[in-house]
């Protein structure tokens, strides 16, 4: 070729890319894990500040519950009618809401809440870290002789662990009535069958093993605003640059955790 | 006292600091000049242990501190009050908060209505007790450096590091606070090291002034030697001039 550049010398350099992003991706989740073991060391010698992590549970919980709630009614909605229109005529109308309560329990409910609180969260995590980082808040804390990994990261993801379980019963609890909503007025489900699926079908493991995705999907929305927060650098733009990396790095890596979860959840413990 | 030896720091593909030797004797307050760009923020945040140094000694009253882990460096800080350039008051607490804060972590004996006395106290001091309720948020530029003193203050430190104390303020408001760093040395007998390119202001606080150029010290005199100097260099900072030994950068 006239410029002498080869379809493989381009794949080659595609390959490359690609590797040394995925090398980049898997430094980082490293570094954040390193950071998070110092956070827990540094609280195990002397725990944080139960106002500081009350005052963190109220900002990821409390003030997402809005948006759990609209996320929620709605992926019920859906689900009913998405359910509806592939069982009808196949299978009993009871069948509806199990196929609803399972779905959303095992799956939909833990997993869009962690995405959507990833967002939010793990945005305004790393957007506040990280203007305290550039404006030196971080370093002024550290002068003062106090901890940032015990004052600012441990409550933040504490907060995070104890609070996505509790938005994720909450998000079951409104995607299923979300489900019962359009099964009943627009699917013409009888109330009773509706409710007698869900009994029927409700199985404590599967509650149990979305809650425990939600424990370690907390974990990680946490730790990855946390970390992107504290290794801002350069500005406004970097602290730009710190909110994107933290939604993505935290949703990515909740789609492949819940992947691994599901596998050693359904095939060794639960099975 | 504090003996820095050798202190090496590269920060990317630049050297800023190469092999400064300082001294900062017991009691004085030394200031630190120097154009921007050499190291002088950097000196500070290695003396209180913010930034690790590629080579050389830091001794604080005789003890190393190059070396010390994050959590065996905070005994050592608590010894030290820092102001930082913008202030960097936690801006999601108030000011009286910002004051407190390093007494709620530190002396966890202090009931609240001592840790209350002590903030309005320190907030007289820089004179704004009326302020105690504010957001750091509302408050100016030359407010917000008060603040900063104050928190610095706050646990009765026996060293105070100041980072361009006046920079960016009204020449009235940059006298105002020389005038409290005076104050406070008179008062408190702390030993303080300033880091500026506020000739007046060094010469209104300094017992002592170094000049900082290339990560080394290029000059050592007292506010009066600093005068009637003729060293090249100094002579250039002194008068502002883009023409003589130190390049512009």
């Amino acid at each position: 070729m006239a410029s002498g550049v080869t379809p493989d010398d381009i794949a080659l350099k595609g390959v490359r890319y690609a590797s040394g992003r995925l090398g980049d991706s898997l430094a980082g989740v490293g570094r954040a894990a390193t950071m998070m073991l110092e956070a827990t060391q540094v609280s195990l010698r002397r725990p944080p500040s139960v106002r500081l992590i009350a005052q963190q549970m109220g900002a990821i919980g409390v003030d997402s519950l809005w948006l759990v709630i609209v996320v929620s009614l709605f992926t019920g909605a859906v689900a009913a009618v998405q359910a509806a229109y592939q069982l009808t005529s196949v299978v009993p109308l009871k069948y509806l809401s199990g196929v609803i309560l399972r779905s959303v329990v095992i799956e939909l409910g833990p997993v869009l809440t962690a995405l959507v609180i990833g967002g939010r969260v793990g945005a305004s995590m790393a957007a506040e870290l990280g203007t305290m980082k550039v404006t030196e808040q971080i370093d002024a804390l550290r002068a003062m002789g106090i901890s940032p990994m015990r004052h600012l990261v441990a409550p933040r993801v504490l907060a995070a662990i104890i609070m996505l379980p509790v938005l994720t019963i909450y998000a079951d609890a409104i995607a299923i009535f979300g489900g019962y909503v359009v099964a009943v007025v627009v699917v013409n489900v009888p109330s009773p069958i509706y409710l007698q699926g869900l009994r029927e079908f409700f199985e404590m493991k599967d509650l149990l093993s979305g809650l425990v995705k939600a424990v370690f999907f907390g974990s990680i929305i946490g730790m990855m605003g946390c970390y992107h927060g504290f290794e801002t650098e350069g500005g406004a733009e970097g602290v730009g640059r710190a909110t994107t990396m933290a939604v993505v790095s935290s949703c990515v890596l909740i789609l492949i955790l819940d992947y691994i979860l599901a596998s050693v959840l359904f095939r060794i413990i639960f099975a | 006292m504090i003996e820095i030896r050798g202190l090496a720091k590269r920060l990317g593909r630049r050297q800023v600091l190469q092999g400064l030797d300082l001294d900062v004797r017991a009691g004085e307050t030394l200031v630190v000049l120097g154009p921007s760009g050499t190291g002088k923020s950097v000196l500070l945040k290695h003396i209180i242990g913010l930034m690790k140094p590629d080579a050389g000694s830091i001794r604080i009253d005789g003890e190393e501190i190059v070396g010390l882990s994050e959590e065996q460096l905070n005994p050592v800080r608590r010894r030290f009050g820092m102001l930082f350039q913008g202030a960097a008051l936690l801006d999601s607490l108030t000011v009286g908060e910002n004051v407190a804060l390093a007494m709620q972590e530190h002396a966890r004996g202090l009931d609240e209505a001592e840790v209350r006395r002590r903030v309005i106290e320190r907030l007289e001091w820089v004179g704004l007790q009326a302020a105690a309720a504010l957001k750091p948020a509302s408050l100016s530029g030359g407010m917000r450096k008060r603040v900063g003193l104050a928190r610095a203050l706050a646990m009765d430190p026996e060293y105070v590091l100041y980072d361009e104390p006046t920079t960016g303020l009204d020449p009235i408001t940059a006298d105002v606070i020389n005038q409290l760093i005076r104050g406070m040395q008179k008062q408190l007998h702390v030993t303080s090291v300033v880091v500026t390119h506020d000739i007046k202001s060094a010469y209104t606080v300094a017992d002592r002034i170094v000049l900082l150029y290339q990560g080394r010290v290029m000059f050592d005199g007292t506010p009066e030697e600093t005068r009637r100097t003729d060293d090249a260099m100094m002579r250039q900072f002194i008068e502002g001039s883009s023409q003589g030994p130190i390049q512009p950068v």
